[in-house]
């Protein structure tokens, strides 16, 4: 396969049009992934996500600089929200990677997340897998801006950064569930602002009273400033990076980084098993009209959507 | 056959900083249903060549209000053929006299939109001529 080899040996085009097939749902694109999927694994994925606004992108540059000057090459994957009235979507992450366009060692792809609604879009598992194949030494995963519930990200990324920025609530506010959990790396930014100092301690307070076990990872919190003062920036920037890498030994001293994985390709599968059973069944009832009859019989409340799901399970479960 | 989305890319090439007829296209494209990676100011062409390959984008539209667009126009054009991506189309627009728009047509421009053109006609003319790869 033609596309296949060009991918394994780096080659940005033939790469960004698979992850466009796999975006746009073109058949053929299942079986060039299926071919590359041998090469796939080898890469470390950092997903950074945090609220609109808070940095992503200006933080996922300096990322991209930093790991550059320690020679790693790096694939970006960056993900903004679909219209859903118009079904378009302005991808304004690359705005702030400019400066890194016509390194041949960097390749950053803008993703739209086409009705996903976990903060990704349903390509990123898949697209991961190109970025791996290409032989990226590292990947970062940048989310759409979230709220706190779209957490998706943890089933890709080995390492998840999450950005806060200053004067976004109290302390209440970084008890609540959903992102505050899923850190392995907190970074307050613009923490030139004021409350910064108050963010951190609210934050220290709710991960001191977080039960733990010895042994276990705890956050640390980096405080990044001005990104308009580059050296104190790149500095805090370096310190973000020698994070990640202690998060990276201890993933993979503690065994954590198996379960990582474990749980990544258990969420791959799954997927793949709707893509490939309830889709079709439901495609299927669509095309045959069943479906609409189904519909207009529970809408007299002569039948109940569960009785219908049950009915149509027997027919195609043993 | 699943309906590709169209992607297409804004770019402003060298030092003209006069972004909004950029952002209103970028606004107009998104509510056309397009994916639109605006990529702002202070482009060079070999950025923007670059950066089209990697998005795979189907259209790049390239706004100029300083003059420089008889020097950096064909040179994005003449950049994608050299990477072995002619197939992706290049329009124009911003301040480009009519006496202009032959020598852009040919370096390879398929279509120039000037002050007074509608965001409508912009549009329609993608709409046309603009057909994802099957």
């Amino acid at each position: 396969m033609e596309s296949v080899k060009k991918i394994c040996k780096g080659d940005v085009r033939a790469a960004s049009r698979l992850i466009r097939d796999i975006e746009d749902k073109i058949p053929t694109a299942k079986s060039k992934i299926k071919k590359l999927f041998p090469y796939t694994g080898k890469s470390f994925i950092i997903g950074i996500t945090g609220s609109p606004g808070a940095g992503k992108s200006t933080l996922t540059d300096a990322l991209i600089a930093e790991l550059r000057k320690r020679n790693k090459t790096v694939g970006v994957l960056a993900v903004d929200p679909t219209s859903p009235f118009t079904g378009g979507a302005i991808l304004g992450d690359r705005v702030r990677m400019l400066r890194h366009a016509e390194d041949p060692e960097v390749f950053v792809r803008s993703l739209a997340t086409r009705g996903a609604l976990g903060g990704l879009s349903h390509a990123v598992g898949e697209a991961i897998h190109v970025l791996e194949a290409m032989g990226k030494d590292i990947i970062i995963v940048e989310t759409v801006g979230i709220g706190q519930q779209e957490i998706d990200i943890i089933n890709h990324a080995h390492s998840v950064i999450v950005v806060l920025v200053p004067g976004m609530g109290d302390e209440v506010q970084t008890m609540k569930a959903g992102i505050m959990e899923i850190a392995d790396v907190f970074v307050i930014n613009k923490a030139n602002r004021s409350g910064a100092k108050q963010l951190h301690t609210e934050l220290m307070s709710m991960l001191n009273s977080a039960p733990a076990s010895p042994g276990d990872w705890r956050p640390p919190i980096v405080m990044v400033g001005n990104a308009f003062e580059p050296a104190t920036f790149a500095e805090k920037v370096a310190e973000l990076v020698q994070k990640l890498e202690e998060h990276y030994l201890y993933l993979r001293g503690s065994g954590r980084m198996l379960e990582r994985i474990n749980r990544k390709i258990i969420v791959e599968i799954n997927d793949a098993l709707r893509a490939n059973i309830l889709e079709p069944i439901i495609r299927q009832l669509e095309e045959s009209g069943e479906l609409q009859n189904l519909a207009q019989k529970v809408k007299k409340r002569e039948a109940d959507p569960y009785s219908v799901a049950e009915e149509i399970a027997k027919r195609f479960l043993k | 056959m699943p309906q590709r989305k169209i992607r297409v890319m804004v770019a402003k090439p060298g030092l003209d900083g006069h972004d909004r007829g950029a952002r209103v296209l970028t606004r107009c494209f998104r509510d056309a249903g397009f994916e639109v990676i605006y990529t702002g100011c202070h482009q060079t062409a070999e950025q923007i060549a670059a950066a089209a390959i990697q998005e795979d984008v189907d259209l790049v539209g390239l706004s100029c209000l300083s003059g420089a667009h008889r020097a950096l126009f064909p040179r994005v054009v003449e950049l994608l053929r050299e990477k072995d991506a002619a197939d992706i189309t290049v329009i124009g627009g911003g301040i480009i006299p009519e006496q202009d728009f032959q020598a852009l047509y040919d370096a390879g421009i398929k279509a120039i939109f000037t002050p007074g053109a509608t965001l409508d006609s912009i549009v329609d003319w993608i709409r046309t001529n603009i057909k994802p790869r099957a």
